[in-house]
């Protein structure tokens, strides 16, 4: 079946595009770029229809990659049904994105170096989608780690990007050291990453273990999937180009920690404090983070908190064991959502960079294939019935009145300020008058359009066209959840006050929200200044580390110690050197004195050698 | 018939010899200092003899034959050296021939 | 008897031991030394060297010793300078010296307790006649590289002590 060449087809564009695309033209960076990405979508399409009804996992083994004693670790890379899925979605949109990264990027320079990149990035998710074991997806977890620092810090001219750039790649790896330690407890307890033999051995370990290594799994999924506390580097990472943040941010590489967590759903299973932590977490990531988006006013930035936001309820999801449900909603929110950041950057190029909303507005009538397909995007979110955001959202939201009802409240309660803060921005941004200064903003070229409309039609009907839930029953254990109508419809009525209010607060009566905000003053700058987590961070971790390194490890360690034993001996060698000169005063008489003084010693030494002396 | 211990020939030896050395150390003269090695030799000679006497063989004797013929040839060419350093630089105090000073 | 000699000659000895270190005129250091080498050439008959004693008396006082008088009347060296100092031989001199007399002194106490004694005639291997049949069997090539030895030396001195030709 050939299942290598799915990620390799990407990588041999960022090899080409990567070496030689300096001197490409831009027609011929497109071509090495799209076409690699969208040959792995034909892969993959020929691949499934080949592999047919997927009862089973189908492994291909390459080589043998690590053999040390009773251990060893292959190259495996293997399909079942939620491969699939994850296959589908990360070719499919990546596709998507793609092309709209040809109008979206035109302009910008360093074009070639975007799109090996990307590829690259492309690849390494792949590569972590397809792997059959735990340390090659850890191969492609670290891989578009690296390829969201290179693309966050894109534009590399700009401190604050490069910036952003560290803050993801330092905190991503504060989740991988927990994934590490995961893998080490697995290896100790299994003998093995293989996820076959881990899976078949799990059941019959203590429940201990389990938990651990499912916490220490979740730290890491935690880290990748922007969850508390680690999600502080995702609004930042908007520094990189809005196709970045659609593809990477939104679409792919924060869903990693959701497919990982999915994927080791026998550990999670048989450790249900693990999942209620995963739960729990999942549902506090959600609220919080939509608190904070119903106050910002940069419109990358509400809809980064939005992905926060939404990975948390597929973290509830997994977590309530509805695993189908938390990867239904990963494959709608990748829709909506990658519309959604792709949207605003037809926005943002249309008006030649800005990104405020305070300064938009009434841009309706000057890009509406934009606006309406935007309009799609948000109903979804917003979970408005029968869209695919709908149905996917009302699965987790049962399964987690099945777990939990307070789980449940909470998550509708989100789901209406999802609602209101999405339509906030959509509102801001195209209904009223015009607030801003660009010359003449105009829609932006079908190459871009394109993908949107595509997206726009997926998010409304997506969730019909693949029935997931179905699909992947028979890979999850079974959840009897029923099918309760008053709960949807709680949840439906929650999204639909919060369009309402947004309607009223942004459409109909301007002045409210600025009401609000001075008479709330207090807890508006809290929401506005994202509770200023990121501050505390600062002086509770990071400035402690650093001052920390600065004066012990640095100033104590390297320069004092370690610089003191090499110069020290250098200064010794002198001073020694300089003190035994002393002795060459060219008077003989003194030469005469030491010989008799060193006569003396060995005499004595001699005496004391041939045991005279006792 | 009294006899002499041993042991005081080998005790007025090394009396000889650190006056041999006292000499060396704190004259200045060079040619009071050559004296001085030459004490040293001398004592060194009883020791020899000394050493000869108790072991019964005459070993010793040759030693102290060749320690004197060496003597006699190191203080030929020492003396002419002394020359040729008063020559040079006019004086016979050892604390003026420095120059390998440092 | 035999006491008597050696007390007697050793403190002759060491008097004019004391009297070459002392003596600011190099005249009157030779002069003393030459005294030494007389009287331990009476201390080595006692220890049966006759061989050894003549040839210290003819060789050692009566060559060598006058060697240094004609050097020193060469020089017109005069009563000693006291110019020039050196810290290390004022600061360690006598301290060491003391040390090396004494652990010298203790060791030979140690080792030789109550040793054999001497007399006159307890050793009669001494005579010319058993030194030169050592000299020519045992000891020949010391004996041959010393007669180089010597005729280097003479070769050195006259080289060192020559005018230098126009």
């Amino acid at each position: 079946m050939q299942l290598w060449l799915i990620p390799i087809l990407p990588l041999a564009g960022f090899t080409i595009n990567g070496m030689f695309g300096r001197r490409f033209s831009k027609a011929t960076v497109n071509a090495v770029a799209i076409g690699s990405v969208v040959l792995s979508f034909a892969w993959v399409l020929k691949t499934l229809i080949a592999l047919g009804v997927l009862n089973s996992a189908y492994t291909e083994h390459y080589f043998t990659w690590i053999q040390s004693g009773t251990f060893s670790v292959g190259c495996d890379m293997a399909v079942d049904r939620l491969t699939a899925i994850m296959l589908l979605v990360v070719t499919g949109i990546g596709s998507l994105i793609h092309i709209y990264s040809i109008g979206y990027m035109a302009h910008e320079g360093g074009y070639y170096r975007f799109f090996a990149y990307l590829n690259l990035f492309m690849f390494f998710m792949l590569t972590l989608v397809l792997a059959a074991n735990y340390l090659l997806l850890f191969v492609g977890w670290e891989g578009v780690g690296l390829c969201s620092y290179l693309l966050i810090g894109f534009y590399f001219d700009k401190k604050f990007a490069t910036n952003a750039g560290n803050k993801a790649f330092i905190v991503n790896r504060i989740g991988d050291f927990g994934f590490s330690l995961a893998m080490f407890l697995i290896v100790s307890q299994f003998g093995s990453l293989d996820f076959g033999t881990v899976f078949s051995k799990a059941p019959a370990a203590s429940e201990a273990t389990l938990t651990t290594i499912g916490l220490l799994l979740l730290v890491g999924a935690a880290g990748k999937s922007a969850q508390i506390p680690l999600y502080v580097w995702l609004p930042d990472a908007m520094a990189g180009p809005t196709p970045v943040s659609a593809l990477i941010h939104a679409a792919t590489m924060v869903t990693a920690g959701v497919y990982m967590t999915a994927r080791s759903w026998v550990i999670y299973t048989h450790a249900p404090i693990a999942m209620q932590t995963i739960a729990v977490i999942g549902i506090a990531t959600a609220f919080f983070a939509a608190t904070i988006g119903l106050a910002q006013n940069d419109i990358k930035k509400v809809f980064a908190y939005s992905t926060v936001s939404q990975l948390g309820y597929m973290f509830v999801g997994v977590g309530c064991g509805a695993f189908s449900a938390g990867v239904y909603h990963l494959m709608t929110h990748a829709f909506f959502k990658a519309l959604l950041f792709l949207g605003s950057g037809s926005v943002i190029h249309a008006l030649s960079g800005e990104q405020d909303m305070r300064q938009m507005g009434g841009l309706r009538s000057k890009i509406p294939w934009t606006c309406w397909t935007m309009f799609c995007a948000s109903l979804a979110i917003a979970g408005f019935p029968f869209t695919s955001g709908f149905l996917s959202k009302d699965a987790i939201l049962l399964a987690a009145n099945h777990t939990a009802p307070w789980i449940y409240w909470v998550g509708t309660i989100t789901a209406g300020m999802t609602a209101f803060y999405v339509f906030r921005a959509f509102f801001m941004t195209f209904f009223g008058k015009y607030r801003g200064h660009a010359h003449h903003p105009h829609e932006s070229p079908p190459v871009m359009l394109v993908p949107l409309v595509i997206l726009a039609i997926l998010s409304l009907g997506g969730g019909y066209l693949f029935r997931i839930p179905e699909f992947l029953g028979s890979l999850f254990p079974a959840q009897e959840v029923p099918e309760d109508f008053n709960l949807m419809a709680i949840a439906s009525g929650a999204g639909l006050l919060g369009i309402l209010l947004a309607y009223v607060m942004y459409v109909l009566k301007p002045g409210i929200p600025e009401a609000i905000a001075s008479g709330l003053n207090g807890i508006y700058q809290l929401v506005y200044n994202k509770y200023f987590v990121d501050e505390i961070y600062d002086a509770a971790v990071v400035k402690p580390v650093v001052g920390g390194s600065r004066l012990l490890l640095w100033k104590g360690m390297d320069a004092g110690l370690i610089d003191g034993i090499v110069n020290g001996v250098g200064a010794r060698a002198r001073n020694v050197g300089g003190a035994l000169r002393m002795l060459q005063s060219g008077n003989a008489r003194s030469y005469a004195t030491w010989v008799a003084f060193g006569g003396v010693l060995v005499i004595v030494a001699l005496g004391v050698a041939q045991g005279v002396t006792r | 018939m009294s006899q002499v211990p041993i042991s005081w020939f080998l005790t007025l030896s090394a009396i000889l010899f650190v006056l041999g050395v006292a000499g060396f150390i704190f004259r200045r003269s060079i040619i009071t200092m050559f004296m001085s090695i030459e004490l040293m030799l001398n004592a060194v000679n009883l020791s020899f003899i000394t050493f000869s006497y108790q072991l019964k063989q005459v070993d010793g004797h040759l030693f102290v034959f060749f320690v004197m013929v060496v003597a006699a040839a190191e203080a030929a060419v020492g003396l002419a050296i002394i020359l040729t350093v008063f020559k040079n630089r006019q004086t016979l105090n050892i604390d003026e021939v420095n120059s390998m000073k440092n | 008897m035999d006491v008597i000699l050696f007390l007697v000659f050793a403190i002759i000895a060491v008097l004019a031991a004391i009297n070459v270190v002392v003596q600011t005129h190099p005249i009157a250091s030779a002069v003393s030394l030459i005294g030494v080498m007389g009287s331990l050439a009476v201390l080595y008959l006692l220890l049966g060297a006759e061989f050894i004693a003549a040839a210290q008396v003819i060789v050692y006082a009566g060559a060598v010793m006058v060697l240094f008088i004609f050097v020193i009347m060469l020089l017109n060296a005069g009563a000693e300078a006291r110019k020039g100092r050196s810290f290390m031989a004022s600061l360690l001199g006598a301290p060491v010296l003391i040390a090396l007399l004494a652990l010298l002194a203790w060791f030979v106490e140690r080792i030789y307790p109550e040793g054999m004694g001497v007399h006159f005639g307890g050793f009669t291997g001494g005579s010319p006649e058993s030194i030169g049949h050592a000299l020519f069997t045992t000891y020949m090539l010391p004996f041959e590289i010393t007669s180089i030895l010597v005729l280097i030396a003479i070769v050195g001195a006259v080289v060192l002590a020559r005018k230098e030709l126009d």
